[in-house]
């Protein structure tokens, strides 16, 4: 009888690549340490909390792409959609509003709603032609002149309710940390509908319909006054942690600070931002875990295999849309959930500054950057990007503040340098990314 | 009831508008779609490319209009487009030397290619803004009107009165030329047969001796000339705002889908269709309305189907509706 030789049987010792990631990180640890000692540990807090955020956005779609190949341009729109789902969960109601108009808008969305399952069910049904397309058209455009017809004046009397403050329907009222998975819920919900109709059609066409759906999500935002007030913004949201003026007037608290040599407003600021990243740590450590294990699951394997090859994976058996259909929810729900922890933190709703560049195309240089296909890369790649994105305009408005001293202070060249440093970050991400895709594809951390 | 009021209503307020938009949407598109068909991508950097040459005429436009150069009636901006297309020209072909050569060398997937235009989009945006910043910038001057409001209505003794700005005819014209010098190139020339055979089957084409890097070099100008002529266009009619660009990438991309992905005439469609219907679904049609039925029979709401902030829900539903039921477009582009 042989026995194994002892080195088949010896631990694996650490893999290069297991180093390169440690070592990544050590990297990206130093460099927020160096931005607190240079410019405090607030601001670093404050980088590090956003962070977190925007690693879980590039977690999903990392998911998306990484795992699945799918080009999904619309994060903005889930993202949004789950700063939505703050307001409608954790605002108070608004009772006058309700009995204002309350029933007739959700009476008219019922009967909007209930056109598009009729439109469905006909398209499926009729056989097509002729007499399919001009029923279709027909029921569509009875069903959403009866919707507008319930709908508006509905609107209108919530609207009219305590404009100044309210005039919308308000939310549930319940704790703001079960915000996060409405969010979520939110997100996939409609990354289902878009799911339903744009997947299975070419990539690029996927790609066009994200970045029309997220254009539409935030006009909805914007203009519909009724459910979250649109650009006249909802402030105030309840905060999941104590508030910094509750503290610095809480003795214990106070005294604790003084023993520490911090002063109750510095120490109250800081305190509240290290309660936050705990919190989004946690989330965070939760959906890297689950994306993990789903990524070494057969399901993970199944996944990959689809991506690299839709043709044999199908041949194998596998229905590569209705895969594609739940993993593009799960992606979108992930960029909910984090649209929702950023809401919390900001306090504030405000659709009016969600920008593609900064909501969707960012969070792809991310992924491409940290690695696509790796989870570890994409939550990197999340803080680098976000950590470059804050700190290149400081230091870009620095390189043209030295610039302009040496030319004469009156010059309109100094004045444009000034307004032009805000855009260095654009400049800086698109090098990044190019670069990267050209210089090193698989990212900082590739997928094994 | 008063038909012809109607009719000038209808005219002034959505038929005008509507095919001067239409004619802008369909310069934009046919770049898309000429990179389509012949660089096989999706480019997300079209409306920053349009945005670049728009910034770049405004400048020039400047410019000329310091040194004391007008063009009489016209828009001094059309004096300085010619300057803008070489600018815009350039930088995309420096574009391409720089990044889609390197993905063309290694036929890469087309994905990487969108991925690729991504990063130029961040980049031309930077440009644009440097360049120019973020604010609206009118730059239009010359002649306001071809057709004055109160002059129609003393000419024709009709209550309402019929605009037509010079910008919205300079649209139309400067277009028709466009499009025209267009489809002589494509269909005459031995370089543009050589592009759409390229574009048919580029096996084949390479096969039979046709230089790929010069059809991509000559395609890449044609874009050039087209965005920008679109985006001065654009300009002129309403406003300069670099984010109004990145966001008419929507209506250009429905426009050139709904034609057919790869089909210059069909992206000429496309553009009018997508034009025509974001007006009219979004116009509040009371006044036509009022003029053509009798008065008693006139609603009280302002018939609008949905509010102008919500124009890019029209686009996008028609472009959902087309992909659904006929996916290569109303003219038949390619499907890869």
């Amino acid at each position: 009888m042989t026995t194994l030789p002892d080195a088949t049987l010896a631990k694996p010792i650490a893999r290069p690549d297991h180093l390169r990631a440690v070592l990544l990180y050590a990297g990206m640890a130093a460099l927020i340490a160096v931005t607190g000692a240079a410019m405090g540990w607030n601001y670093a807090l404050t980088v590090v909390n956003m962070g977190l955020i925007s690693a879980i956005m590039a977690l999903g779609v990392n998911l998306q792409w990484g795992f699945a190949g799918l080009f999904n341009v619309g994060v903005m729109g889930f993202v949004a959609l789950g700063g939505l789902a703050t307001v409608l969960v954790a605002t108070p109601p608004q009772p006058e509003a309700w009995s204002a108009g309350g029933l007739r808008v959700i009476a008219g969305l019922a009967l909007g709603a209930l056109t598009v399952v009729a439109l469905v069910v006909l398209r499926g049904r009729m056989t097509a032609g002729r007499g399919r397309a001009l029923a279709l058209v027909v029921v569509g455009v009875l069903g959403f002149l009866a919707a507008r017809w319930v709908l508006d004046p509905g609107v209108l009397a919530v609207e009219a309710v305590n404009p100044s403050v309210s005039g919308n329907l308000g939310g549930l009222g319940l704790p703001v940390l079960l915000a996060w998975p409405a969010g979520g819920l939110l997100a996939a919900g409609a990354a289902w509908i878009i799911g339903k109709t744009a997947l299975g059609l070419r990539s690029d066409y996927l790609a066009i319909a994200t970045l029309g759906i997220a254009e539409i999500i935030l006009a909805v935002m914007k203009n519909e006054d009724w459910l979250a007030r649109g650009v006249k913004n909802v402030v105030g949201l309840p905060a999941p942690v104590p508030q910094e003026i509750a503290l610095q007037t809480d003795p214990a608290f106070v005294a604790r600070a003084a023993s520490l040599g911090l002063s109750a407003v510095d120490a109250s600021t800081l305190w509240v931002k290290v309660l936050y990243l705990g919190l989004f740590a946690v989330v965070l450590a939760g959906l890297l875990l689950l994306a993990q294990l789903a990524l070494k699951s057969p399901w993970g394997r199944m996944m990959r295999a689809i991506r690299d090859n839709e043709v044999a994976a199908e041949a194998m058996g596998k229905d590569v849309t209705a895969r594609h259909l739940q993993i593009f929810v799960l992606g979108s729900a992930l960029c909910g959930i984090a649209g929702a922890m950023m809401v919390t933190l900001d306090g504030q709703l405000t659709p009016g500054s969600y920008q593609p560049l900064r909501y969707t195309f960012l969070i792809w240089v991310m992924v491409i950057v940290g690695g696509s296909g790796n989870n570890w890369g994409a939550v990197l790649g999340g803080f680098l990007i976000w950590w470059l994105w804050v700190i290149v305009e400081p230091v870009g408005n620095a390189l043209f503040g030295a610039l302009a001293t040496v030319l004469p202070p009156d010059s309109p060249i100094a004045s444009h340098l000034q307004d032009a440093s805000a855009h260095m970050r654009l400049l800086t991400m698109g090098l990044v990314l190019l670069l990267m895709l050209r210089f090193s594809p698989r990212g900082l951390i590739p997928e094994r | 009831m008063d038909l012809l009021n109607a009719l000038v209503t209808f005219l002034n307020f959505v038929f005008i508008p509507a095919a001067a938009y239409g004619a802008q949407l369909a310069l934009g598109a046919l770049g898309a779609t000429l990179v389509y068909g012949i660089l096989r991508f999706s480019n997300f950097a079209h409306g920053e490319t349009m945005a670049f040459g728009t910034a770049a005429t405004i400048l020039l436009t400047f410019g000329l209009q310091a040194l004391g150069v007008t063009f009489g009636p016209l828009p001094t901006a059309l004096l300085a487009l010619p300057l803008g297309i070489a600018a815009t020209a350039l930088l995309v072909l420096g574009t391409d030397r720089a990044v889609y050569r390197f993905y063309r060398v290694k036929r890469a997937a087309p994905v990487i290619y969108v991925v690729a235009s991504l990063g130029v989009m961040f980049i031309m945006s930077a440009i644009t803004r440097f360049l120019v910043g973020v604010e609206d910038i009118q730059f239009t001057d010359g002649a306001r009107f071809v057709i004055n409001a109160r002059d129609f209505r003393d000419w024709s003794g009709l209550e309402e009165g019929l605009a037509l700005r010079s910008t919205q005819l300079i649209t139309l014209v400067v277009a028709a030329l466009a499009v025209a010098a267009l489809f002589w190139f494509l269909n005459r020339t031995r370089t543009g047969k050589s592009m759409r055979a390229f574009s048919d089957n580029e096996d084949l084409a390479l096969l039979s001796g046709i230089n790929p890097d010069r059809v991509v070099a000559v395609t890449w100008i044609i874009v050039a000339a087209l965005t920008t002529t679109a985006g001065v266009l654009y300009g002129l009619d309403k406003s300069f705002k670099a984010f109004t660009y990145f966001q008419l990438l929507l209506p250009i991309f429905a426009a050139a889908v709904v034609g057919g992905l790869g089909n210059p005439l069909g992206a000429i469609a496309g553009g009018f269709v997508i034009a025509f219907s974001e007006v009219m679904v979004t116009y509040a049609w009371k006044q036509v309305v009022a003029y053509a039925v009798p008065g008693d029979w006139v609603p009280a709401g302002l018939l609008q189907l949905m509010t102008t902030e919500y124009k890019f829900a029209v686009s996008f539903a028609i472009l959902i509706i087309v992909l659904l039921f006929k996916p290569t477009g109303l003219f038949k582009g390619q499907s890869v």
